[in-house]
């Protein structure tokens, strides 16, 4: 309160000194605070999967050779061009030169070296290796000049780039990125109180720093869709981008303080299932279970209508996508059949649920669903840190539901039975790896089609619903995005009116 | 000389006959499934078929409430029973024995007091995971120093009365006198004293159910029904009003039943009347 105060009286000053000095531009501090339902652990993205610290940091904090705009089309970043040889298998990076990091140290071509080194070893905990595996090679030619070499020709590669996991980092602070995240963005980390803010500041020395409007950013964390919605009505936050509550969105369209945004994301919810545990590595029951889920009734009663059904994994805006909703439609009795069939009917099962609204919401319907198809779902509401470490990383649970925001994540099915999925398919893995390798689009989609229905035949999860981005924001602030093709949010952008 | 019956123990007698009535009778029946839901009749109004109409998920509002109250009150009469005779046996054991143990326990009840029944039940849920048997847990828990207190001060008046001195004149011992000659004595205060903690009970549940760690879906409660309501506020003020207003008539009840319930059994009380 006494931070909003303040800014209120650095306006009220500054407008009266603009009257003073007519047309002097104006000398207050433009802050702006946003809130976010997601509090990571860590703050290095390429580090930890947790979709907020991209959200928070990259390309805000944290700058990768490439970036993207909201229509997901690839820009140059840290690289300011590159070339690619015919054969698709060099990438010759044209570096920005005089960039330093924030804490002084400068960035040059070793730096690139280094991130990639540092993804692609041995022991790294990137939470998107599958990025670098294609790399043979990264080579420092000269200071402002990085050519990498590929065994595999890979049509994602400058995409995936421009993901938080490619963050380039220095060797002089990549260890400290944990609590404090050094980049060489257009905004410097100022502080991180746990369980309450993170703080941003302007980056002065930023290559297009007189560009960027904001001179601080917070983020506040507030999970609650209940108090997400009441310090959105109090102003005690100025914009929500990914606003929890889906039922009060109506109300603030309807009140002229604010404005209100659905987009999509590239989020795909799915009530995962442990492919590699009892019951679930049987076919049936996996069956079953998306015969059991009315995905209707879940994006009625959990989402009040703002999503789009999915029948496998990929994104209902993207290119190669198939309709794939059809493939075991809503049909209790059949669950039902299928349950005893395997013998599963009766038992009790458990769903680990992480701490956002639209999963919480999507349990409670899932768990009525499964129990109408005789199976006792028992609904474990946990926080987010024991998800990660639990489900994510021990693959500890039965069933859980998550939003994959990730772009082109279909890989994580590639991933093998050390990823959470427990999903183990040799041939979806060639599958995979030939979509990254074909160049034509055409044969691309169709290929992305083949593995969309690979994966709804298969039943590997419950597929549900692409993630809506529903926005709440102040009226008088421009630049945010509607949709967001990746897991980030730019602010150097955004502006106060 | 006899007395009406005071206002306070009518009104809450009432009020808790209505709430015991309501749980009683889910037992057997509610007017719907209270887990039945019906998405697409949504927010309905309150209609014959749904007497208070329905919840976001299309679910029987009054049927929720019911199942609710049986849950409420299956917390609250276990964590007193629990928490009053851990409690009740401290006291007495405290009383009985004196000295030492008598400060020991009483130290050891000024800790409980001091603890924070809240902190307790988030620390049992981050341990063992949210359920309704810790938050029974948890509720036990915070009444034991309360009844320690009551118990062990109601206990000390009575050991020096006359027939308990002819009873240690005859030879009983200490634990044989507590259970047969104090203990009866001392059951109208600690009667009183539950029938309070009762009400303290059910808001403790409430309360811990409104952050997630009471009871978990689908068993109904009416502090998730109220969390639950919250972003409801202006879609559908009804989702939160009903369910505070039935933590408002079990609390009121068994306060004004245990208020009414000691001026009945307070001598000095019922003389001033």
């Amino acid at each position: 309160m006494s931070y909003l105060s303040l800014s209120a009286a650095r306006v009220a000053a500054s407008l009266a000194m603009g009257a003073l000095l007519g047309a002097a531009p104006a000398l207050a501090e433009t802050s702006i605070i946003i809130g976010l339902q997601q509090e990571p652990t860590s703050l290095d993205p390429t580090a930890d999967a947790t979709a907020s610290i991209d959200g928070m940091l990259e390309t805000n904090v944290y700058e990768s050779l490439t970036t993207v705009d909201e229509s997901g089309e690839v820009l140059p970043a840290l690289a300011k061009s590159w070339e690619i040889s015919e054969d698709g298998l060099t990438y010759t990076f044209k570096l920005e030169e005089g960039v330093t990091y924030h804490d002084g140290t400068t960035f040059d071509s070793a730096d690139v070296v280094y991130a990639f080194t540092r993804a692609m070893a041995e022991g790294s905990t990137n939470p998107s290796k599958g990025i670098f595996k294609p790399i043979a090679s990264v080579t420092a030619v000269d200071p402002s000049t990085v050519e990498i070499k590929l065994t595999e020709k890979d049509a994602f590669f400058l995409f995936n780039l421009a993901q938080g996991d490619a963050a380039i980092v220095a060797e002089e602070s990549a260890d400290a990125n944990n609590t404090t995240p050094i980049g060489t963005g257009p905004f410097k980390f100022d502080s991180w109180t746990r369980g309450d803010k993170l703080v941003l500041v302007k980056n002065p020395d930023w290559r297009d720093a007189a560009d960027v409007s904001l001179d601080k950013v917070t983020f506040r964390f507030i999970a609650d869709a209940a108090a997400a919605s009441a310090a959105m009505m109090a102003e005690e936050v100025d914009a929500f981008p990914g606003f929890p509550a889906p039922e009060l969105m109506p109300q603030f369209e309807a009140d002229p303080r604010f404005k209100t945004e659905i987009g999509s994301t590239e989020g795909e919810v799915i009530l995962a299932m442990n492919n590699s545990k009892p019951p679930f590595n049987d076919l049936k029951v996996r069956q079953a279970v998306s015969y059991a889920i009315n995905r209707d009734e879940i994006i009625d009663g959990a989402m009040y209508g703002m999503a789009v059904p999915i029948g496998s994994f990929y994104p209902p805006h993207g290119p190669a996508y198939e309709d794939l909703t059809g493939t075991y439609p809503h049909d209790t009795a059949k669950a039902k059949e299928l349950f005893t069939e395997a013998g599963v009917e009766g038992t009790t099962m458990t769903l680990r649920v992480p701490p956002f609204p639209y999963a919480m919401r999507s349990a409670e319907i899932i768990q009525a669903e499964l129990s109408a198809a005789g199976i006792d779902a028992k609904v474990e509401n946990v926080e987010w840190g024991f998800w990660l470490e639990e489900v994510y990383k021990k693959k500890n649970y039965d069933m859980t539901i998550i939003a994959h925001t990730s772009p082109n994540d279909m890989g994580n099915f590639a991933k093998g039975p050390d990823y959470f999925y427990g999903y183990d398919n040799p041939e979806f893995t060639a599958l995979w790896d030939s979509i990254r390798t074909e160049s034509d689009p055409e044969k691309r989609n169709a290929l992305l089609k083949q593995g969309q229905e690979e994966l709804a035949q298969q039943a590997v999860h419950g597929f549900l619903f692409q993630l809506p981005r529903l926005s709440v924001i102040k009226a008088n602030i421009d630049g945010f995005w509607t949709s967001s093709p990746v897991l980030y949010q730019p602010l150097a952008g955004v502006t106060v009116n | 000389m006899k007395t009406r019956l005071p206002v306070n123990f009518l009104i809450g007698a009432v009020l808790v006959a209505l709430v015991l009535g309501a749980a009683a009778l889910s037992l057997v029946w509610t007017p719907h499934d209270f887990a039945q839901m019906n998405i697409k009749a949504k927010f309905g109004p309150a209609s014959s078929t749904y007497w208070l109409g329905t919840d976001q998920l299309g679910r029987d509002v009054v049927s929720q409430l019911m199942a609710a109250a049986r849950n409420s009150m299956t917390v609250a009469l276990a964590a007193v029973l629990i928490g009053g005779s851990i409690g009740t046996a401290l006291g007495l054991l405290a009383s009985a024995i004196g000295g030492w143990v008598e400060d020991l326990v009483m130290r050891i009840a000024d800790i409980g007091f001091a603890f924070p029944a809240l902190l307790f039940a988030i620390m049992l849920a981050a341990v063992f995971g949210p359920s309704l048997t810790n938050a029974v847990l948890a509720i036990s828990f915070i009444n034991i120093p309360v009844f320690a207190r009551v118990a062990r001060a109601s206990a000390n008046q009575v050991w020096t009365r006359e027939y308990v001195a002819a009873a240690q004149a005859a030879g009983l011992n200490r634990a044989v006198i507590s259970w047969d000659h104090i203990l009866p004595n001392i059951g109208a205060a600690i009667i009183v004293q539950a029938t309070i903690e009762f009400a303290v009970a059910i808001l403790a549940e409430a309360a811990l159910s409104y952050l997630g760690l009471g009871a978990q879906p689908p068993a109904p409660s009416w502090g998730r029904m109220l969390s639950e309501a919250q972003t409801l506020m202006y879609l559908a003020p009804q989702l939160a009003i009903y369910p505070g207003l039935c933590i408002v008539a079990a609390v009121l009840g068994f306060g004004l039943l245990g208020d009414g319930l000691r001026d009945i059994t307070d001598p000095r009380l019922s003389r001033e009347r």
